[in-house]
């Protein structure tokens, strides 16, 4: 009995930071003016406000029902995902020079997204020699 | 016998991975579901061997679970900090800026991996690598001191992934 109410309210607590920090990237999105910091708020709520609403149906299962654990793979392929759809939107903004230039390389390269066109069109060849080291 | 357990587990990292996920994906965990887990996890190996000719040799699994463990407890603090800076600071107030990270990892997986890491946790999202490979570029949030934040990445994430992916 006891450790039902102990749930019941660990639950509520975990729901209730989910909804806080899903709130705060959403103000985050509103608030924020320029593409590139507008970025960083969606991105954050997948972890810490998704996490707390994936931990909170596992506990709510685990006490209340047949136990279920396949939440772990919904953080799982999240933490996989988020940050690839994150560096597309940042390419993108990148791109169209919709946010300030960043700073050239300290070396004699360029920032792939910004990999300039020679006259003729054709992509310039930068010589690689980033072979992963057989060590 | 080294042979055939070679053969029969190219990679034995992989063969768990997939034993784990597909007992996930069953959510529940019974001898049978395990073992067809298990097969699954030695089938799709040796299938796709083909196509990771060039994996890194030895991944230090052990560091590796320190590193997961670490990255979710920075993740939780700095979440916070985040929450705390879009709430109370006003967008005027905001320094954004990028940062520049010289890379010492070499191998592309270490590399996807400490990408991976600086976009998951709050107030930094990476954007873009140079075209050798040799520097990452990194937008932060709020950063009065772009290069204390590209120190601390160097410190805390990629020292660990050296020692990981050796």
């Amino acid at each position: 009995m006891t450790i039902e109410i102990l749930a019941t309210y660990t639950i509520a607590l975990l729901l209730l930071i989910g909804t806080i920090f899903t709130l705060v990237a959403a103000i985050g999105l509103l608030k924020l003016n320029d593409p590139m910091t507008r970025l960083h708020a969606p991105t954050k709520a997948g972890t810490v406000g998704i996490g707390a609403f994936l931990m909170a149906s596992i506990l709510q299962s685990y006490t209340f029902g047949e136990g279920s654990f396949h939440e772990l793979l919904i953080m799982a392929f999240l933490f996989v995902t988020a940050p690839v759809s994150a560096n597309f939107m940042a390419k993108v903004s990148l791109h169209r020079g919709a946010c300030a230039l960043p700073p050239p390389t300290p070396q004699d390269e360029t920032w792939s997204t910004l990999n300039h066109f020679d006259h003729d069109g054709e992509v310039e060849e930068v010589a690689r020699d980033d072979k992963p080291n057989p060590v | 016998m080294m042979k055939l357990l070679r053969w029969l587990l190219p990679h034995p990292a992989l063969t768990l991975l997939l034993t784990l996920v597909w007992v996930l994906l069953q959510n529940s965990v019974s001898s049978g579901m395990v073992v067809f887990g298990l097969i699954l996890g030695i089938i799709i190996p040796i299938a796709t061997a083909r196509w990771w000719p060039d994996r890194p040799k030895a991944v230090h699994l052990g560091k590796l679970l320190i590193y997961c463990v670490l990255v979710m407890w920075d993740i939780i603090v700095a979440n916070v900090q985040v929450a705390w800076i879009v709430l109370t600071k006003s967008n005027a107030k905001m320094s954004p800026a990028w940062v520049v990270i010289p890379l010492e990892l070499r191998s592309p997986e270490a590399i996807t991996v400490l990408a991976g890491t600086i976009t998951l946790t709050p107030g930094t999202v990476s954007a873009d690598l140079s075209d050798g490979g040799h520097y990452l570029l990194v937008h932060a949030l709020d950063a009065e001191d772009p290069d204390a934040v590209r120190d601390d990445i160097k410190q805390r994430y990629e020292r660990r992934l050296q020692e990981i992916f050796r």
